[in-house]
């Protein structure tokens, strides 16, 4: 083994050692994390979803939905959080703003998409059996959506919770804290948080792979579950 | 010092207008004194951090794709390892390549390709099995050998595929390549974090190098939806 070789080796034992000496610190910082991550999460859903399902309802406003994913993924997150910065100054609100901002593009255009391409004889079908339009938006297009609906939703949370620690460059706390002070918490302070941010978005990516099967009405299920969403996003 | 007001240090403040040393929303005079030290420079090695990236990232995906297209059996690990990538924020990878290729260009890049590379081979595979059954089964009756088939059926009809994943992976990659500033001082994410260290955001430095890297990608975008449209007329508007 050269010396180069025992000193990464050495990085990361020093990086886990890091983990196992500071749990209270490190618990602190992923819960922070994770509170700004399901603010953001919360207001996205409550703004982008129904925006989404009522224009897929009504499909209109295709030109919307493939905006939202394109300026989506061209915004880069460091370009968003810095902009909020200097206008909501620096903290919680800004940071949720930001990455509600972000969560909101695969939401719209995943949930639009997902309810506007509902096979038109089912809502054919329904209609002819008397149902009113909402009623078709409730018991038809929206459970055959759902799984497009959560592919959406789990790009937005996975998106949230990965992008949440450069948030930590506009003073928004959490396990990025660490991350961009190398000053206070060294390189294994710095790598040891890295690992428990990869730890944190594979488990949010995998629990909600795991709710989305739980949530998928049986009739449905042949489609398959994690599906390909539209807009994914990386950051 | 004059150009000290308030206790605010302006990053690059040149001779400093009252706009800059104020703050203010945006300078034009700001923007145009540091284009050629700061903006100018930082967009070019943005370009070049992307092309880079996309370039070798493309070669790899295109060579595994044909792989799997060939043999078939490396999708299975290759898809897991793929969506596994996909939820590993990049801020993250970036520092746990630093031991081992410390705070440098190359750190970077590597991130850099292995989303490139996230992006292009599911598209390039899928795209190589655009074409039909009835299609194949014509090539083949025409006498066509199997490296002709490739050459002159799969790869065509897989254009649009191919570009619609370079889209995605180019605008990712711009995307991305801001937050690479963290690891070392370079492109456009640079002056932004130069201006966000300062006890008081340098307004118009985050705006301007902002807009230069979202347009930057819009552009792109749009560039390469052109291509495809070029390559392959025939291929249908779909979203994405």
């Amino acid at each position: 083994m050269t010396l180069a070789d025992t000193a990464n080796l050495h990085t990361f034992v020093e990086a886990v050692r890091f983990i196992g000496d500071n749990p209270h610190l490190l618990l602190t910082k992923a819960f922070e994390l994770l509170e700004l991550a399901a603010a953001a999460l919360g207001v996205a859903l409550a703004i982008a979803l129904p925006v989404g399902v009522v224009l897929g309802h009504l499909h209109r406003g295709s030109a919307v939905a493939e905006g939202a994913s394109i300026v989506g993924r061209a915004l880069p997150s460091l370009v968003l959080i810095a902009a909020f910065l200097t206008i909501l100054g620096i903290g919680f609100v800004n940071n949720m703003v930001a990455l509600a901002v972000l969560a909101s593009g695969p939401i719209l255009t995943n949930s639009f998409d997902g309810i506007d391409r509902v096979d038109p004889d089912a809502v054919d079908a329904a209609r002819g059996m008397g149902m009113t339009g909402s009623q078709i938006l409730w018991d038809v297009e929206l459970p055959l959506a759902l799984p497009q609906l959560f592919a959406g939703i789990r790009v937005a949370a996975v998106t949230v919770v990965a992008t949440a620690p450069i948030a930590a460059i506009a003073g928004g706390g959490g396990l990025g804290d660490i991350i961009v002070n190398q000053a206070s918490y060294r390189l294994s302070g710095v790598i040891g948080a890295s690992l428990l941010v990869m730890l944190l978005s594979v488990g949010v990516y995998l629990a909600l792979v795991g709710l989305q099967a739980a949530v998928t009405p049986a009739g449905v299920r042949r489609t398959r579950v994690g599906g390909d969403p539209q807009g994914k996003e990386l950051v | 010092m004059s150009w000290i007001v308030g206790g605010t240090v302006i990053p690059n403040f040149g001779t400093g207008s009252k706009c800059v040393t104020g703050n203010h929303v945006f300078c034009w005079d700001w923007v145009r004194q540091h284009w050629g030290d700061t903006l100018g420079p930082a967009l070019v090695e943005h370009i070049e951090l992307t092309a880079i990236a996309v370039g070798i990232g493309f070669a790899l995906a295109f060579a595994l794709a044909l792989v799997t297209h060939r043999y078939g059996f490396v999708e299975q690990p290759v898809g897991a390892i793929s969506a596994l990538l996909y939820t590993i924020p990049s801020i993250a990878l970036f520092q746990v390549l630093v031991p081992f290729t410390g705070l440098s260009y190359t750190t970077i890049e590597i991130a850099l390709v292995a989303y490139t590379l996230v992006i292009l081979y599911p598209n390039i595979v899928n795209g190589l099995r655009s074409p039909t059954p009835d299609v194949l089964e014509a090539a083949r009756g025409m006498g066509l050998t199997q490296r002709q088939i490739l050459l002159r059926v799969e790869l065509p009809l897989a254009v649009p595929a191919i570009v619609s994943g370079l889209r995605i992976a180019v605008v990712s990659t711009i995307s991305i390549a801001t937050i690479a500033a963290l690891i070392g001082p370079y492109g456009l994410g640079s002056p932004i974090y130069v201006a966000l260290r300062e006890a008081t955001p340098f307004k118009t430095e985050i705006y301007s190098a902002g807009v230069l890297a979202v347009g930057l990608a819009l552009a792109c975008d749009a560039g390469l939806r052109l291509l495809r449209r070029v390559l392959a007329p025939w291929s249908a508007r779909r979203l994405a």
